[in-house]
């Protein structure tokens, strides 16, 4: 696979292409019988048969079954779908994209049923059409025709794009399949680790280390939520600073020249600021640096440290970790920087809150007793629940619904080997499960949704 | 003085390198400082005003408790002998590297890896040591001087380390 992954600027360009091709295969009026429930502490995974989509004029069979194989594993992945297996179809595939036998699948109990076709363009791109299916009510969901390049891996960004329709139109959720993550790629020996920026799709697919990093010491990669930017911390020389990159262009700079050493980056929901911290004496403050017109803003003079700030959706609010009052604590203040109050009030300490995109809860790291947890609770730190916990977890970030989380664990396999990767689990705290990565995989951060 | 330091250290390196060229394999040994005439150091000591030197005749570090960056007793003591060399050195610039231990998240590691490193400095300062001879830096946990996990791990990774930055003149 060394084919380059699609920078977010491509990627609009393609999706809008995409999007000016896109038809709608005649959806009905009806709004779905069959849903599945998301939100509830248990989730009935729902029994949905996806057939491989059907190549017709000369197109690549396989190319359509491809789409149907990432399509089952992102619903699969979700924890909200339970595909059922190919083998026990009765109706053909092909049969099922003239016209659905309903009561062949009916006897399969599948509550949803997905056909559809990959044609030939006389362009020479591809086509791909999907029709879902209320199948007890005999009725069409959705169906929507995207056309293609014919090479490359833009098959998988189309198969994330039908998930997102299917999991959307069942859910009632946004879909967060057509999603990157960027994390960092560790290897070597632990007293000289090499920890190298890398990037995938939110699957794992399309896996590699981004190009010409300064540095093989990084830190805490975050997403730009509107741009192809990322925001790092990056050892240079014997100084740790902070660093915007460009994931298309590769162009990367330091934030600014601070006196002392900035971290913990993450930018405002508006993309033209970063906030962070920087190390000043004794004490570590929080401040924001607009990037247009490079005006630095200190925000936190409290004593102690305060770090790991994170801007709630709507930018009004930061909550970020302090120990001013002893151990790390979770706190909320004013995006001009009044009115910070104390949020969490458990046993242990509590580090690096991650705002939900949706607003509504704060991902955090805990640690107690040894152990080390990720927790939600709301803005006002009511509702506290824990969500994972281990040796070592942490680092949790959101994707875009803010139903599913990421976050890293590292175990130790005897006393001096260790297995560090990423994992992904609903915030209801069901589904964890490994996203595949080639090495030690740590600080994962989730793109935006990549669909327009 | 510079002068005579480079002569110094000249015939400590020719002893050095007439005798074995065992180098320091346990750096960190805070040994006690050695006698004041160089001439006479034994075979295998390191060059005088020399990181080596620090690291085995001074001790180049000091620990710290879990979450926490205050100096203990030992870490005073190990930090008076260390004021007295850099004394004894004044062409020796030294950056302050903060540690901790795997047990904390990244932010705030790096955050109090800094506070340690401040700590240390500090006290180093406040004995007379010109604070412009002392940078600071954070490695926050990513890089550990023991491998491994567990308490024996953990207290020895929670630390300030001295670094001879640029010696001589």
């Amino acid at each position: 696979m060394t084919l380059p992954i699609l920078s977010r600027a491509h990627l609009f360009d393609r999706v809008r292409a995409v999007i000016l091709a896109l038809v709608v295969l005649g959806v009905p009026t009806a709004t779905a019988k069959v849903v599945v429930n998301v939100t509830q502490g248990t989730i009935n995974p729902l029994p949905i048969a996806i057939t491989a989509l059907q190549g017709e004029g000369g197109a690549d069979p396989q190319v359509g079954a491809a789409i149907s194989d990432v399509v089952t594993s992102d619903l699969r992945n979700s924890g909200a779908f339970r595909p059922l297996d190919p083998a026990a179809f009765i109706q053909a595939a092909q049969a099922a994209a003239d016209q659905p036998r309903f009561a062949d699948w009916k006897v399969l109990n599948a509550q949803a049923l997905v056909t559809g076709i990959v044609a030939a363009e006389p362009d020479g791109r591809l086509r791909a059409d999907f029709r879902l299916w209320d199948v007890f009510e005999q009725t069409q969901l959705a169906g929507v025709s995207y056309k293609f390049p014919a090479q490359s891996q833009s098959y998988r960004q189309i198969a994330h794009m039908i998930a997102d329709v299917i999991y959307k139109q069942l859910t009632g959720e946004d879909g967060y399949f057509n999603t990157q993550v960027v994390y960092v790629a560790e290897s070597g020996p632990f007293d000289r680790r090499i920890k190298r920026l890398a990037i995938m799709d939110q699957d794992g697919a399309n896996n590699r280390i981004l190009g010409d990093q300064p540095s093989s010491l990084v830190l805490t990669p975050r997403f730009s939520p509107n741009a192809p930017e990322i925001t790092y911390m990056a050892f240079m020389g014997n100084k740790p600073r902070v660093y915007v990159r460009n994931i298309e262009t590769g162009r990367q700079e330091p934030l600014g020249d601070f006196p002392g050493m900035s971290f913990a980056p993450r930018f405002a929901p508006d993309g033209n600021r970063v906030i962070f911290s920087q190390a000043q004496g004794a004490d570590t403050n929080i401040f924001v640096m607009d990037t247009r017109t490079r005006s630095t803003q200190q925000l936190t003079s409290s004593g102690g440290i305060s770090t790991a700030p994170s801007y709630s959706p709507d930018g009004s609010k930061i909550a970020f970790e302090s120990d001013r009052g002893g151990q790390p604590q979770l706190y909320v203040m004013d995006a001009g920087g009044g009115g910070a109050h104390r949020i969490s009030f458990g046993q242990g300490s509590y580090d690096a809150p991650v705002w939900s995109p949706r607003g509504d809860l704060i991902a955090f790291t805990k640690r107690e007793g040894g152990q080390f947890y990720i927790g939600v609770m709301r803005p006002d730190g009511s509702g506290e629940r824990i969500i994972a916990q281990g040796t070592h977890v942490e680092g949790p970030t959101w994707a875009p619904n803010g139903s599913v989380l990421m976050y890293f664990k590292q175990q130790w396999l005897g006393q001096t080997q260790s297995r560090t990767r990423l994992y992904s689990i609903r915030v209801t705290g069901q589904n964890e499960h490994e996203i595949p990565t080639p090495t030690d995989a740590s600080d994962p951060a989730w793109s935006p949704s990549l669909t327009q | 003085m510079n002068m005579n330091m480079k002569l110094v250290g000249v015939v400590a390196a020719t002893i050095l390198l007439a005798g074995c060229h065992s180098k320091s394999e346990t750096t960190a040994d805070t040994g006690a400082m050695s006698g004041g005439d160089v001439s006479s150091s034994q075979t295998g000591s390191a060059i005088p005003g020399s990181e080596a030197d620090l690291a085995q005749n001074v001790g180049d570090r000091v620990f710290f408790d879990l979450n926490n960056s205050e100096l203990s007793q030992e870490a005073r003591q190990t930090l008076d002998r260390q004021a007295a060399w850099l004394k004894r050195y004044p062409s020796v610039r030294v950056t302050l590297e903060g540690h901790c231990d795997e047990r904390g998240t990244r932010e705030y590691n790096m955050a109090l890896g800094a506070r340690r490193a401040n700590a240390a400095r500090a006290y180093l300062v406040a004995l007379g040591v010109e604070s412009g001879r002392i940078q600071t830096v954070s490695y926050g946990a990513e890089r550990p001087a023991v491998l491994g996990t567990g308490e024996s791990v953990w207290s020895q990774n929670r630390r300030a380390v001295t670094v001879v930055a640029q010696a001589g003149a």
